[in-house]
């Protein structure tokens, strides 16, 4: 039986799957959130997979050749944001599928960040400094549990900013109005765009930090089976979501419950195996698509100009 | 006449247009055109289509420049280069098909129009405000719903609502009634007509319906092939002298007359069907019919109640949560080779998205039905030289104009898509024929081709399910016409004898108030 769980018995389960989940929560919910900002305006970016990696290494080499670990956070970002921009650029180009885009994207993103992060795989980067919420209690699982992550913090910070934003304010609104209606936009003098290549390049710089996290704080190394599709699962939480802000971030919570199950587990002592805990959140997904997703109904509050075909 | 930016009156707007030209290469789509719109009077503008009356508004109100000519608003001459400028001077314009962001709250759409639109908007006093402005309109539409679950008259009125809130004085109306029903277009125009009697608004109404003009309109203007050839005060003018000038002399096919029905059994037999709509909400609750055949059962009814749900679980694309259909007694299915064998064919609305593979030449779409089957199918592979020569006949008798022989059929007109998707549904002995809205968007003389070959077709014995939002093409074809409101029928009558005020009050949902 592990540190954590001495003293407190099974209630170690609990502890210690909260903070599992707000670990393995974190890179889901800047991934989600910034593809909702990105489909909200008509896109679907499937690169994010290829960002978070990106990001990751980026982070990763920032902080290792600084010594700052935020200078790699701000690196992470400035890579997303490029990313981002690519994808918008090359979608903006008539004929061009944004699906491909994507999946073209990934697959780059994802070589790229391999290729970059050879050297990286050794040496030890500095670690964002977590918050220590625990420390009113006595009781080592309390306080390990609680000892937050600072872009944790930003994360929950961000998801009502971004609803507000879209709910009340000229920006949300013209963004959601290109997402929803193109015609209207136009007719209105937006250049859709151009909306689209901020919508994509914010939505790659949230995905970008979502990826620093991975690298700096959890599980806070460079290795290339680092994001194990966390991008992917990220885009198609969105769809659970219903695009909304709020949503994704419960939602994120889920999927870090889901994924942190395993150590939860083992840390009380209960022997599962690892290799099937570590597909529970894939399996989640599965079983959400099963249940929530039909032939006979339109998804509610899917951006009407979000089409797998343009 | 002076020219010059000084600020507009808050006042209705006058409009003259003089020898306004529009060419496009060596076609003339607007010619020498000139028009004098007194301010707060309420003007129809009426011509077929492709007659020119779409660019006579966009070259109004800055969508393309004119040619030649000249347009003045409240005397001052204008040019707008955008339709932004032309906004700004109070134009505006209220299109066939909503502009309306589904996803979005009324409040929300109406915000969005604003130019600027806020930073930020703070929601509560925003929504104060729109209700005081909900208040000193005539009509409201309650802000906090969702768009989509308006149904087609509250979104055609937030449309104009939306004109008003901007303060526009001279409004474009292109067609705005096609989706309502005849009380909601009195409903909706009679409201139009009260600004423009208090001198707020003028108004350019775009329409094919004569009953609004004679209800309305206090001058009419008609187009035909971009020259105007009428313009007179619309009390002056008969239905039959405005049809006769939109027309010129083009004669019509008048349909065949029809043959006596003979008492049959019913050929398609609909019984209790219950389907959801594409969010999952009931769109048909128990819906039956008999059709026999020889005879058209016309189905009248506001879009939206159910009319395409039922299509589409006739045609199998939607599944039917419970009930029975039957084709000559036999349980229905609708799998290919029972479609084939029944001869049951299918004319749905929008046929180039529904019943058309747009990028194929006209000839494979009309081999659509019978490539897999000899003579185009031989062993393995399909036989171009017997599609094309299947083609060539049908292409003549029923008159589709293709441009070229390989052109994709998306490149032909509405009323040729439309002959040729006939020509391929009603070529090999049909035996059941469903049309839906089949004359929408075509000019008189495809409208009356087309009708025709439906009588035709129920001349030969075919049971023909006529679903349509023209109510005088329903009274004119079918033998009996039903009215389906919320997913079911709910009144049946003898066309002959119909009484429209009655049908319009079922089509909008007061059955009781029809009954007494």
């Amino acid at each position: 039986m592990s540190d954590a769980a001495q003293g407190i018995g099974l209630w170690g389960v609990p502890l210690a799957m909260l903070g599992g989940m707000i670990r393995a929560s974190t890179p889901y919910l800047f991934v989600s959130l910034g593809e909702t900002l990105t489909e909200k305006s008509g896109r679907v970016n499937l690169g994010l997979e290829g960002t978070l990696l990106m990001g990751a290494v980026s982070a990763y080499g920032a902080a290792y050749y600084t010594g700052s670990p935020w200078l790699g956070v701000a690196a992470a970002a400035g890579c997303g944001l490029a990313f981002g921009a690519l994808h918008a650029l090359l979608c903006a180009r008539p004929r061009v599928n944004h699906i491909a885009v994507g999946i073209a994207l990934m697959l780059f993103g994802t070589g790229l960040s391999f290729y970059l992060g050879k050297p990286l795989i050794q040496p030890q980067a500095p670690q964002l400094p977590a918050l220590p919420l625990g420390d009113f209690s006595e009781q080592p699982a309390v306080r390990d549990a609680l000892r937050v992550n600072p872009l944790f913090i930003l994360g929950v910070v961000l998801a009502p900013l971004l609803a507000w934003v879209l709910k009340s304010t000229r920006v949300g609104l013209v963004l959601r109005l290109v997402g929803e209606n193109v015609d209207a936009a136009r007719a209105l003098g937006y250049p859709e765009n151009r909306i689209r290549l901020y919508a994509t390049m914010l939505g790659g710089l949230l995905s970008g930090i979502g990826g620093s996290f991975l690298s700096l704080v959890y599980p806070g190394v460079w290795s290339e089976g680092l994001s194990s599709g966390q991008g992917l699962i990220a885009v198609a939480l969105v769809i659970f979501a219903r695009w909304q802000p709020m949503s994704c971030f419960y939602a994120s919570l889920l999927y870090g419950a889901a994924g942190s199950m395993g150590g939860a587990l083992q840390s009380a002592g209960v022997s599962v195996s690892h290799h099937l805990l570590a597909g529970a959140p894939a399996a989640l997904t599965l079983l959400i698509m099963l249940f929530t997703c039909s032939p006979d109904r339109a998804a509610q509050g899917q951006p009407r100009e979000l089409s797998v075909g343009s | 006449m002076h020219t010059g930016t000084g600020a507009w009156s808050d006042r209705a707007r006058s409009l003259e247009l003089v020898s306004l030209t529009k060419r496009f290469g060596g076609f003339s789509a607007l010619q020498d055109a000139s028009l004098r719109v007194k301010a707060g009077s309420f003007h129809a503008l009426l011509g077929e289509n492709g007659a020119g009356k779409s660019t006579l508004v966009k070259c109004v109100i800055g969508y393309q420049a004119p040619s030649s000519g000249d347009v003045l608003i409240d005397d001052r001459q204008v040019a707008f280069e955008s339709t932004r400028a032309a906004h700004a001077a109070g134009l505006g314009m209220v299109y066939q098909r909503f502009t309306l962001v589904e996803n979005m709250t009324v409040a929300e759409n109406l915000v969005l129009v604003r130019d600027p639109v806020p930073a930020v908007v703070d929601w509560k006093s925003e929504l104060r405000e729109l209700e005081r402005f909900m208040d000193s309109m005539p009509f409201r539409v309650p802000l906090t719903a969702p768009v989509h679950t308006l149904a087609a008259g509250e979104k055609q009125k937030l449309e104009i609502l939306k004109q008003l809130y901007l303060r526009r004085r001279l409004l474009f109306l292109d067609e705005p009634t096609s989706v309502l029903t005849a009380a909601e277009a009195d409903q909706v125009l009679g409201l139009l007509h009260g600004l423009t009697r208090q001198g707020e608004l003028t108004v350019l109404i775009i329409t094919h319906k004569f009953r609004e003009v004679t209800a309305f309109a206090d001058h009419v203007s008609i187009l035909r092939r971009g020259a105007i050839v009428g313009d007179a005060p619309a009390a002056s003018l008969s239905v039959a002298e405005m049809s006769r000038l939109m027309v010129g002399d083009e004669t019509l096919r008048t349909p065949a007359p029809r043959m006596p029905l003979a008492p049959q059994a019913p050929r398609l037999q609909i019984a209790d069907v219950h389907a959801a709509d594409d969010t999952g909400v009931p769109a048909l609750r128990g819906l039956s019919l008999e059709v026999r055949p020889g005879e058209i059962f016309g189905i009248a009814g506001v879009s939206g109640n159910g009319q395409r749900e039922l299509v589409e679980v006739i045609a199998g694309q939607r599944k039917r949560q419970s009930g029975t259909i039957r084709i000559a007694g036999e349980a229905f299915f609708a799998t290919r080779s029972q479609l084939r064998r029944l001869a049951v064919r299918l004319i749905p609305e929008v046929p180039l998205d529904n019943a058309c593979v747009p990028d194929m030449c006209v000839a494979d779409n009309l081999a659509l039905r019978s490539f897999d089957e000899p003579p185009i199918r031989q062993g393995l592979f399909l036989s171009r030289r017997s599609i094309a020569e299947r083609a060539k006949p049908l292409i003549a008798r029923f008159s589709v104009k293709v441009p070229s022989a390989g052109a994709p059929i998306r490149d032909l007109s509405g009323g040729n898509i439309q002959r040729a998707v006939l020509a391929r549904e009603l070529s090999e002995g049909c035996q059941v024929l469903i049309a839906v809205n089949p004359c929408f968007g075509l000019d008189f003389a495809a409208c009356a081709e087309i009708r025709a070959q439906l009588v035709d077709a129920r001349n030969r014995g075919t049971a023909v399910l006529l679903i349509s939002e023209d109510l005088d093409e329903l009274l004119e074809l079918s033998d009996r016409l039903s009215v389906i409101c919320d997913g079911k029928l709910v009144y049946e009558t003898d066309p002959q004898h119909a009484e429209i005020g009655v049908i319009g009050q079922y089509m909008a949902g007061h059955a009781h108030e029809a009954a007494e």
